[in-house]
């Protein structure tokens, strides 16, 4: 049946819908009855009659990679579970939402959360776990409500709890909801919170979730969009929705896309087969009137901006090409080997209009206020880059401060427990990198020989 | 003194146990959520509480109430706002946003600071807080009041009213 959506919400002729099909659509609302009437749960009925170990060579053979930062392909993850393993398997859905630029998953939650379930309940009887958690951020609490509701219409048809669907395969689903903080989307730090302690990340090795995760058991985390994907994979089969999208970025993906174009939103788009450009001058109606482009972040907050005026060069030998921000296709490798990611599929456009040193000041007070404290580095650092940009903003910093932020971010990155380091350090990085003029532009010469500000000379004097 | 826990609330948040058969301990925040969702903050006697219904040493519920920014240590007020401060929210106005409601619902924020982020109004009616990205970044500026969300938030007065 092909869907009708709510007037001014109808999908661009460019994207691909799959995920998002029922989000905005007419008369849709998001209970099971209405889930059934689409081939709802049709694809547990099928799942539960096939070989665990054949849904997770579906989704191999799919080349799914996981949606929620890192591009690791999902079945290969599943993958790393033990051989022969005696200890209870779970599953854990991340549905901690919260790289700033991305808000897919809260879509997928409040319009289609049966999706969500049908997605976890495959995975589930793919790898063998009985109990699975969706850890979703305190700040959906209507999000958290209707995945319950959900979950108890699953149970009261047979599609969760004991012998479900006379397959013998028993399985609980729990809403666990966080209490507010950015480092519980980091899947170990995200265990510790589903532990009930502070979510310190652990440190890899050993603490792979899928060897030595939740009570030290092997569990696996994906993303919601990732979970919901099996479903479409088991569909489809794993080798045609492969043909989704391009060679090893396949399938389709959600991009958000906010900040100052005309109109922001999020766009369900084959990977890799629409550019930087179409996606903000067609689907996002272009920037807003009479301003020009000066960069773009393209995978939430922490990827490594891109400038407008950059050339890039992709690929090698002969295929090497060279690439204006434009013509980016939006996929893993090509964002990757542009010098940033797609990381969560969050996409910041900035016009010149936006002062380079305040963007970078409101990332660096998110990372300073997120950072867990674990790790020196980090807990010091972030505050540091944070400060520093706090002067270059109130036109109280000196040039060499440019410097120093620089070297702070560089002694974060690669020194840290968990990714956060390099979340935290790579907008720096990148900032200072490529647009150090306009930086050093906002600091002040004069105050170049006050080598310490107020505060360092209050520390000194009280060190007697 | 301990905590009065009333027997629905009690009931309902020994089913949220049930929801943890491998380790108790991993009922923390839910049973801190369902505390501040009645009382309106965690004091030291709903961390008691919580340790003597899970069997742990306050210390261990403590640890958590300080390092959430979701759970609050002081009373806010009747409706508590959650403004997003996060880039893409910052740059569709969430400062403008956070100065406009702090004029209309007459709260002073000039005593805020990293450990303390919540402002009360005189009357008690309203508090307000900083966010980190409230995860809907194309509709901002973002708030939460209460649990409710409100996106593209323009209309200030409009806001506030349909809170009294």
């Amino acid at each position: 049946m092909s869907a009708i959506y709510k007037s001014g919400k109808e999908p661009h002729a460019k994207e691909h819908r799959i995920i998002f099909k029922n989000v905005d659509r007419e008369g849709w609302d998001p209970s099971l009855s209405m889930y059934e009437t689409e081939g709802g749960y049709d694809q547990l009925k099928k799942a539960i009659k096939m070989e665990p170990s054949a849904i997770t060579d579906e989704v191999k053979k799919a080349g799914l990679r996981g949606r929620g930062g890192a591009g690791f392909p999902a079945g290969v993850k599943w993958g790393f579970l033990p051989p022969n393993n005696e200890k209870p398997v779970y599953l854990i859905c991340n549905a901690d939402e919260s790289e700033p630029g991305t808000f897919k998953d809260r879509y997928i939650i409040h319009q289609d959360p049966h999706q969500l379930v049908e997605g976890m309940v495959i995975s589930c009887f793919a790898v063998g776990a009985n109990l699975a958690y969706i850890y979703i951020r305190e700040e959906f609490p209507e999000g958290a409500q209707i995945l319950e509701k959900a979950i108890a219409e699953a149970h009261e048809k047979g599609y969760l709890g004991k012998d479900i669907l006379g397959s013998g395969f028993d399985l609980e689903i729990y809403v666990h909801r966080g209490a507010g903080a950015y480092i519980c989307g980091e899947e170990t730090g995200l265990i510790e919170s589903l532990e009930g302690k502070r979510p310190y990340p652990r440190i890899k090795p050993p603490y792979f979730p899928a060897a030595m995760g939740l009570y030290l058991c092997p569990t696996i985390v994906n993303n919601v969009e990732t979970l919901c994907h099996v479903k479409h994979i088991l569909e489809a089969g794993g080798e045609e929705w492969s043909k989704i999208g391009t060679p090893n970025n396949t399938g389709t993906r959600i991009l958000c896309v906010s900040g100052d174009v005309q109109k922001p939103g999020y766009f369900e788009v084959e990977v890799g087969k629409v550019t930087m450009g179409e996606l903000i001058n067609d689907m996002c109606g272009g920037l807003k009137e009479g301003r020009s482009l000066k960069a773009v972040i393209p995978g939430g907050s922490s990827a490594k901006v891109l400038r407008a005026d950059e050339v890039f060069t992709v690929g090698r030998g002969d295929d090497a090409r060279e690439l204006t921000i434009w013509d980016i296709p939006m996929d893993f490798d090509t964002l990757a080997a542009c010098g940033s990611m797609a990381g969560s599929g969050g996409v910041i456009v900035i016009d010149d209009s936006r002062s380079i040193s305040w963007v970078l000041n409101n990332i660096n007070n998110f990372y300073a206020h997120e950072s867990c404290g674990q790790c020196t580095p980090c807990r010091e650092g972030s505050l540091w880059m944070k400060k520093i940009t706090d002067r270059v903003v109130a036109g109280k910093a000196s040039p060499s401060d440019i410097d120093t932020l620089d070297s702070v971010a560089r002694n974060i990155d690669g020194r840290t427990i968990c990714a956060f380091g390099e979340a935290a350090s790579w907008p720096t990085e990148s900032f200072v990198e490529k647009f150090r003029d306009e930086l050093v532009a906002d600091t002040n010469p004069e105050l170049e020989d006050d080598l310490l500000n107020a505060e360092a000379l209050t520390a000194a004097a009280n060190l007697g | 003194m301990s905590l009065d826990v009333p027997s629905e609330l009690e009931k309902e948040i020994d089913e949220r146990v049930t929801h943890y058969p491998v380790s108790k301990r991993s009922a923390v925040l839910p049973v801190l959520h369902a505390l501040q969702h009645h009382y309106g903050f965690i004091n030291e006697e709903a961390v008691e509480w919580t340790a003597a219904k899970l069997d742990l040493e306050p210390i261990k519920v403590l640890e958590v109430v300080t390092f959430y920014p979701g759970f609050r240590q002081s009373a806010p007020g009747k409706f508590h706002i959650r403004v997003c401060r996060t880039l893409s929210c910052a740059m569709a106005g969430s400062y403008e946003l956070m100065e406009s409601l702090c004029d209309k619902a007459g709260i002073d924020r000039s005593g805020v600071t990293h450990h303390n982020p919540i402002a009360v109004s005189p009357d008690g009616k309203f508090s307000i807080e900083f966010a980190e990205c409230l995860a809907s970044c194309g509709t901002g500026p973002v708030c939460l009041v209460n649990d409710d969300f409100h996106e593209a938030v323009s209309d200030v007065d409009g806001l506030l009213s349909h809170y009294q």
